[in-house]
């Protein structure tokens, strides 16, 4: 590997001489194993989408969730370390609560990604603690509308309407491109987002794998949760029936 | 409940409602140490803790004037975390937080606050937090040791949709009413007037204001003594 930085990656409190922290590149990595996720901001909501693979036949279907709702109006999806996930998401949850205690409202979004990004930078700047191994996409819908944020293991939060974390993200990314978002409403976005999650899988190398969505929007009354069975069954039929006509090209 | 005898207290009447595009604040603005008058023209009991939401305060003043400088400074923090001034429902919050988590501490009488303001997302709003900590939403509020006077006046008086003008002479006569009958209330009366375009204060000076004469009583007075004395005095006309 061409970025093995000798020497200066033992510790995260150590810059190289080029100035990059090669513990933080390398929990980036961590994420980069781990299977796609997906987050697109349609425009009545969020849709977040996860390539859950199956290392086990004998796992129950629907248990080991990675996508995890923090507030009613909110959600995460996470990638990489799936226990550091969930100590992020404790922390968010805790963040939002807090928040509502304190100022009597649901906490914003843009707060929320805020301080969830602080507590993973947090862990970026003493020796004794080691960065967070997962990629975390945030969606919520408050009352600026709906919207996307992406934090990765370094610390940094941008807001995207597009997100793709794990194995498959570049012909992910490729593919939300492509997707007319601010056109589509949630219902339509679930559907494309299983097609992309279906279409990045490697068959090959991975074996099976579930597939998790959610969906915060005007549906759903503007709360957080699992996008409904017939509407997950229609996704992944008309994800598969995308399959076979790539297959059949 | 210990009353500090030599401490200043606001109590006076203070009052907020909401009109169709807004909120008029209104108090008056005597202080008391103890049974006396101690100020009857500076103080104003209507102050700042964000750009669009005001608070009135009513009882201990030292105490009050600490909740406004608190909840102030945490809501600058905020400004400037959020990019935008915070809304009446969060100060509101944070008001009846210190009022909740102090109820005990605060030894010193009777404490009510009007929190009013205007926000983009709710418009202009209104919110009572009584002594203990209690928070309550209103379309109009009224506290402070004068405002059990005009409880029925303001029940009757105040209507929804009301326009700014309106407003701000309800409340103009609501804590006038209550100065006549209160020994707690007097001086000048302030308001303050929030909407979509901003703030505007006033203040109606004591000689200004209706009743402040008390003209309509005297007269009945007058009239009735007159009445008794003439009738003693006459005798029976020839």
């Amino acid at each position: 590997m061409s970025s093995i930085g000798t020497g200066y990656d033992l510790s995260v409190t150590t810059f190289s001489p080029d100035g990059r922290v090669f513990q933080i590149e390398y929990a980036a990595k961590a994420v980069d194993n781990s299977g796609t996720v997906i987050g697109i901001k349609c425009k009545d909501g969020i849709v977040l989408g996860v390539e859950k693979l199956i290392s086990s036949k004998m796992m129950l279907p629907g248990s080991n969730r990675r996508i995890h709702a923090v507030h009613r109006h909110s959600g995460m999806a996470v990638a990489g370390l799936a226990a550091d996930g969930r100590q992020i998401v404790a922390r968010a949850k805790s963040e939002a609560a807090s928040y509502e205690r304190v100022y009597g409202e649901a906490i914003p979004v843009k707060e929320l990604a805020d301080r969830v990004a602080s507590y993973v930078h947090l862990c970026t700047l003493y020796w004794w603690l080691r960065p967070f191994g997962c990629g975390i996409i945030l969606g919520g819908y408050d009352r600026e509308g709906p919207q996307l944020y992406m934090i990765e293991p370094s610390g940094i939060s941008y807001r995207y309407f597009g997100a793709a974390i794990g194995k498959g993200r570049q012909a992910a990314k490729t593919e939300i491109e492509k997707l007319k978002l601010s056109e589509m409403t949630c219902r339509e976005g679930v559907i494309e987002v299983a097609k992309i999650i279906y279409a990045v899988h490697d068959e090959a190398k991975d074996k099976a794998f579930e597939l998790e969505m959610s969906w915060v929007c005007d549906e759903s009354n503007h709360q957080h949760q699992k996008v409904p069975d017939d509407l997950l069954e229609q996704a992944k039929a008309a994800a598969k029936a995308a399959l076979e006509e790539m297959d059949a090209d | 409940m210990d009353l500090h005898l030599n401490a200043p207290y606001c109590m006076g009447t203070i009052v907020g409602v909401t009109y169709d595009d807004g909120v008029v604040l209104g108090a008056d603005s005597r202080m008391t140490i103890g049974m006396l008058v101690a100020n009857d023209s500076v103080s104003d009991k209507i102050t700042q803790l964000t750009d669009k939401v005001y608070i009135c305060r009513s009882g201990p003043a030292a105490v009050l004037e600490f909740v406004s400088d608190y909840v102030r400074n945490i809501l600058d923090q905020q400004t400037i975390q959020f990019g935008q001034p915070a809304t009446v429902k969060a100060t509101a919050n944070l008001v009846r937080l210190f009022s909740y988590k102090n109820t005990n501490a605060i030894q010193m009488g009777q404490m009510g606050m009007i929190v009013g303001g205007w926000d983009k997302y709710e418009g202009g709003q209104i919110f009572a937090v009584a002594q203990g900590g209690t928070i309550l939403k209103l379309p109009y509020a009224i506290d402070g040791s004068g405002s059990s006077g005009i409880e029925g006046f303001l029940d009757r008086a105040w209507k929804e949709g009301m326009s700014k003008d309106k407003a701000e002479k309800l409340v103009v006569k609501a804590v006038s009413l209550a100065i006549a009958s209160d020994a707690a209330s007097g001086g000048a009366v302030r308001t303050v007037t929030i909407n979509s375009d901003g703030v505007r204060k006033n203040c109606y000076p004591p000689d200004s204001l209706p009743l402040c004469d008390d003209k309509r009583r005297r007269t009945k007075t007058k009239k009735t003594t007159t009445t008794r004395t003439e009738r003693r005095i006459d005798a029976p006309k020839p």
